[in-house]
């Protein structure tokens, strides 16, 4: 499955590997349901971590629509409620 | 549905219904390609804009860095005069200066790691655009529009969040440089009301240093008065002199007294 890290591009990761990061994901959207800062931080560290490690990039040629979409590092809570909103943040 | 799914689904209606606007799919190809073309504009802009920002910064880094060594000096130089209360002044403008340059450098690197990341997505976003205008001229030369439909669909979707994705990068970037910006005029504006330009090199009215300077000619005319003194009293009574070798003799007269002159400077 092609996978995006928002902000750094998109990885190839194999069926095996995307339950153990739909699982970090749960934690995930816990964190943003609770609006719990802390929680979302390091839930989101670790489903990116996890991502880097069982993907592998792919060309920067690439035009293939990603099944998942992961936010960028670093991102804050407020930005994923924003992004997971009407879509009205996605420019263009 | 977890967070990646929900985000890839938003962007996916995004491009849906862009799809849509066009009767013909493969003008859509001919509007993306050209929305892709303006998008790379900006992004170079954007790394532009970042550059310049990096670099005011870094040339008021270097300005504060001059204030802090010069204030660092007067502040020997006024401590060796036994100005204890000027040193202390010159100190605590160092520590103010000092504030302000680590929040600078905490900034800069703020601004690199943004100029990294926006050249790392022009050259994607370069690569993407490079290959979708060959797979929409091979589509445009190949399919009826009918055909193209689904073969447009994966490539434009795939471009699309693509798109979104800089974007979204782009508006970060435009948000910091403005905020960077706002401080950068911030800090300018300090420098020019004064209340760093004592520090600064240069600046017209130095108090610190107006201090230091009047203590300095002070010194140097209470030398000069002591030199004269004793000119005058050497002309009078030249045996007053201690370690004259002979009397009259104008030469070794003059050589003690220049001598203390130059440690009298000396010490200021």
């Amino acid at each position: 499955m092609i996978i995006r890290i928002m902000g750094e591009g998109q990885l190839l990761v194999d069926d095996a590997n995307v339950d153990a990061l739909n699982k970090l994901d749960a934690s995930l959207e816990a964190a943003v349901e609770k609006h719990d800062e802390a929680a979302f931080a390091a839930a989101l560290q670790a489903l990116l971590a996890k991502a880097r490690e069982v993907g592998t990039a792919l060309p920067a040629d690439a035009l293939e629509p990603s099944g998942l979409i992961l936010p960028r590092e670093g991102a804050t809570l407020d930005e994923v409620r924003d992004l997971l909103g009407d879509g009205g943040l996605i420019p263009g | 549905m977890g967070v990646m799914k929900r985000v890839s689904t938003i962007f996916r209606a995004k491009a849906n219904k862009a799809l849509d606007k066009y009767e013909d799919p493969r003008e859509t190809l001919d509007y993306s390609y050209q929305t892709q073309l303006e998008l790379l504009q900006k992004v170079r802009r954007g790394v532009a804009d970042v550059a310049t920002s990096r670099k005011r910064v870094e040339l008021q880094m270097n300005q504060l860095q001059q204030s802090s060594d010069k204030l660092d000096r007067q502040a020997r130089d006024a401590l060796a005069a036994g100005r204890e209360d000027l040193a202390r002044e010159a100190l605590t403008r160092k520590a103010g200066v000092q504030t302000q340059l680590t929040d600078l450098q905490g900034q800069y690197a703020n601004l690199q790691g943004e100029e990294e990341k926006l050249t790392a997505a022009s050259q994607r976003l370069q690569a993407k655009v490079d290959a979708f205008r060959v797979r929409k001229e091979t589509i445009k030369a190949t399919y009826t529009a009918a055909e193209a439909q689904t073969r447009i669909n994966e490539v434009f979707t795939g471009i699309s969040e693509e798109m979104s994705d800089v974007g979204l990068a782009i508006q970060r970037a435009e948000d910091k440089t403005e905020q960077m910006k706002a401080r950068a005029g911030a800090i300018d504006e300090l420098m020019a009301s004064g209340a760093l330009s004592d520090a600064l090199g240069g600046a017209p009215h130095d108090d610190i240093q107006a201090e230091l300077d009047r203590m300095g000619a002070g010194s140097g005319v209470d030398a000069e008065l002591a030199r004269m003194k004793s000119e005058l009293a050497g002309s009078s009574a030249p045996k007053q002199i201690a370690g004259s070798p002979g009397p009259g003799d104008a030469v070794p007269q003059s050589g003690p007294s220049f001598s203390k002159e130059q440690s009298g400077s000396g010490e200021a």
